[in-house]
């Protein structure tokens, strides 16, 4: 494991540099661009990840985890530039549903992404500027393919599983449709095996809104010194909304007013849901970059892996050998429990090895980020009874540490 | 499509779970529908050591077979077995379920299609204990094995062991095997003739395979 480690000290390096905290990165030269499904050659290009665990002398044990739009590769550890928690540390790190103790786990930021992976926002070394526009327009299957050269770069043969949710989930289809002899295991959660009329519409406002934006400056902006803030945030507010549920958002705030006593008969934020959203905007563009938002939604509104397969989802998983985990959510609109069953259809078209769960929650699509107990009770029954057949060692009962709170 | 309740995992087998387990070759690729809390596909994994799945209607139980293990899907046997392609499967189990389907000669057929045996066990209202309270009483018969009052039972299409052989007369079913069992488990003589059987089985457990395979649908 020497050239991981070598990696490693490298990326940290290179990520210390750019101000991005302690994220390994993989550099990808020349000599093997990316063929992107644009028909253009990427090179060169970086990938950004996190790691945590060990990986088994038989490398048989590591875990992809798949990011959504955005989110990142700061997974279960403490985010550099927010403070909070990583975003999925409810699911994933020591005694959790995926084991870090167990399993070594990989999470990179995707291609097109803002967090050290290349993206609109590199540098483009064929003009010394950033690419912003001429940054190629990625699809799900060439952030999957740069996930490969990764998992390639780190020796590894078969990921034991691939797991994410929303555009996480999208990735793990792909993964799993592309590179079946890769996968073991895989586990897409809340997501779709191709986007939806309506989510592409959503998609459409937050990316108008962005554009809109004087600063925008037709995606250059970094040279002029500006961000599109307002735009981005505007952005960000209105796909929150789609994140949630009418009930979460009747129980979270009804009609209550932000402190104050009555209506002040202006444009102000007086009803906490507008102060809510608008937090969300504000603190979204401090982490995130804006053409990469255009990008990446681009990226999702072009997935369709059943039109990838000639119309027939099932022909994308045939002669599949992975074990499947389909999860869906009750409230979940933005990808609701059809478009999973579309999923489970197509695997069991192919007799495949699937588990589908649904489950009861009133938290819309984001149920797949919060504490889901039915969710963590799923995902560690499936990876553990999988891990067992794979032949993965169990965690020694000796050095089982405390389960911590998950509340 | 509401099972009866099941015993927990931990219990004791039931009769006819260890009967199915007999029947079923080691290694064999299985699907049990209707798997209500698994307890069956726990069984089969254990002594047959077979690649197992299951679908299950209600949700909860769904979940818990996942969390524990079992590869499942939530969903129901009128609608979803039509998915799966033909001959899929070693077996394909209907463990007291049929009567509770909205359409049990398609399912059956389904079953013969996607899988080269198809077990099904049902109860059997034939039994002399549903007779005497249909005879004597006038009213729907309501037995340890059958609790459930008319207005709450989950069993829409209740058969009897010689309506269920005229049924796979009727779909060109080879009974390749036929047991019933009476109130207190225990297996009645196969040298009984039917209509014995009919009488005294409580349930029953037949194994069937197609008599010619049918193509693809």
């Amino acid at each position: 494991m020497s050239h991981i480690v070598q990696i490693r000290a490298e990326g940290r390096q290179a990520l210390a540099s750019k101000g991005f905290g302690t994220s390994a990165v993989a550099s990808f030269d020349d000599s093997a661009p990316l063929k992107l499904d644009c028909d253009r050659d990427l090179a060169p290009f970086e990938i950004a990840y996190q790691t945590y665990g060990t990986l088994n002398a038989a490398k048989s044990n590591a875990i992809l985890i798949c990011h959504a739009l955005t989110g990142d590769q700061h997974v279960a550890n403490t985010h550099p530039i927010t403070g909070k928690p990583g975003w999925w540390s409810t699911l994933v790190g020591p005694g959790r549903p995926v084991d870090t103790d167990r399993f070594f786990v990989i999470c990179s930021n995707i291609l097109g992404g803002c967090l050290g992976s290349t993206g609109p926002a590199s540098i483009d070394p064929a003009t010394g500027k950033p690419y912003g526009l001429h940054f190629p327009v990625i699809t799900i299957g060439d952030m999957v393919d740069a996930q490969v050269r990764l998992i390639d770069r780190l020796g590894i043969d078969q990921l034991f599983s691939v797991i994410g949710g929303s555009m996480g989930g999208m990735q793990v289809l792909e993964w799993a449709a592309s590179h079946k002899e890769r996968v073991y295991s895989a586990v897409p959660i809340a997501t779709a095996a191709w986007h939806s009329a309506q989510n592409i519409a959503f998609h459409e406002v937050g990316r108008q809104a962005v554009m809109a934006d004087p600063d925008w400056r037709g995606g250059r902006y970094t040279e002029a010194g500006v961000s599109p803030r307002n735009g981005l945030s505007v952005a960000r507010m209105a796909a929150h909304i789609t994140y949630l549920s009418e009930d979460a958002l009747q129980d979270k705030f009804g009609r209550t007013l932000e402190a104050r006593e009555a209506k002040t008969f202006s444009f102000d934020a007086d009803f906490q849901v507008e102060s809510y959203l608008r937090h969300q905007g504000s603190t979204f563009v401090d982490r995130f970059d804006a053409n990469s938002y255009l990008y990446i939604t681009r990226a999702m509104d072009y997935f369709d892996l059943k039109s990838e397969h000639g119309g027939i989802l099932a022909n994308a998983f045939k002669g599949t050998k992975t074990r499947f985990c389909v999860v869906s959510f009750t409230s979940d609109w933005l990808y609701p429990t059809r478009e999973s069953r579309a999923i489970v259809q197509a695997l069991n078209a192919v007799a495949a090895n699937v588990s589908f769960v649904e489950i009861e929650s009133s938290k819309g699509h984001d149920a797949f980020l919060l504490n889901e107990p039915e969710l963590f009770a799923t995902v560690t029954g499936f990876i553990n009874s999988a891990a067992d057949r794979r032949g993965i060692a169990p965690v020694a009962a000796s050095s089982v540490a405390p389960r911590p709170e998950t509340t | 499509m509401m099972l009866q309740q099941l015993p927990p995992i931990d219990a004791a087998p039931r009769v006819d779970h260890l009967l199915i387990a007999e029947m079923v070759r080691a290694g064999a690729r299985v699907l049990d529908v209707g798997c209500g809390d698994g307890a069956l596909l726990h069984l089969l994994a254990e002594r047959r050591q077979v690649d197992g799945r299951g679908i299950e209607v209600a949700r909860d139980r769904v979940n818990a077979c996942v969390a524990g293990g079992l590869s499942v899907i939530q969903g129901d046997a009128d609608r979803d077995l039509s998915e799966y392609p033909d001959a899929a499967f070693d077996y394909a189990i209907l463990s007291l379920t049929i009567q509770a389907t909205r359409q049990p000669k398609v399912v059956l057929q389904n079953l013969l299609r996607i899988a080269r045996h198809a077990i099904v066990s049902f109860p059997n209202f034939g039994h002399w204990k549903v007779r005497q309270q249909l005879l004597l009483r006038g009213r729907m018969p309501v037995t340890p094995n059958l609790p459930d009052p008319w207005y709450e039972s989950p069993n829409g299409h209740l058969c009897t062991i010689k309506d269920f052989v005229a049924l796979c007369e009727l779909i060109d079913a080879r009974i390749e095997r036929k047991v019933a069992f009476n109130a207190s488990g225990q297996q009645l003589g196969t040298w009984l003739p039917i209509t014995a059987h009919n009488f005294l089985g409580e349930r029953a457990v037949f194994s069937l395979t197609p008599k010619t395979r049918t193509s693809a649908r």
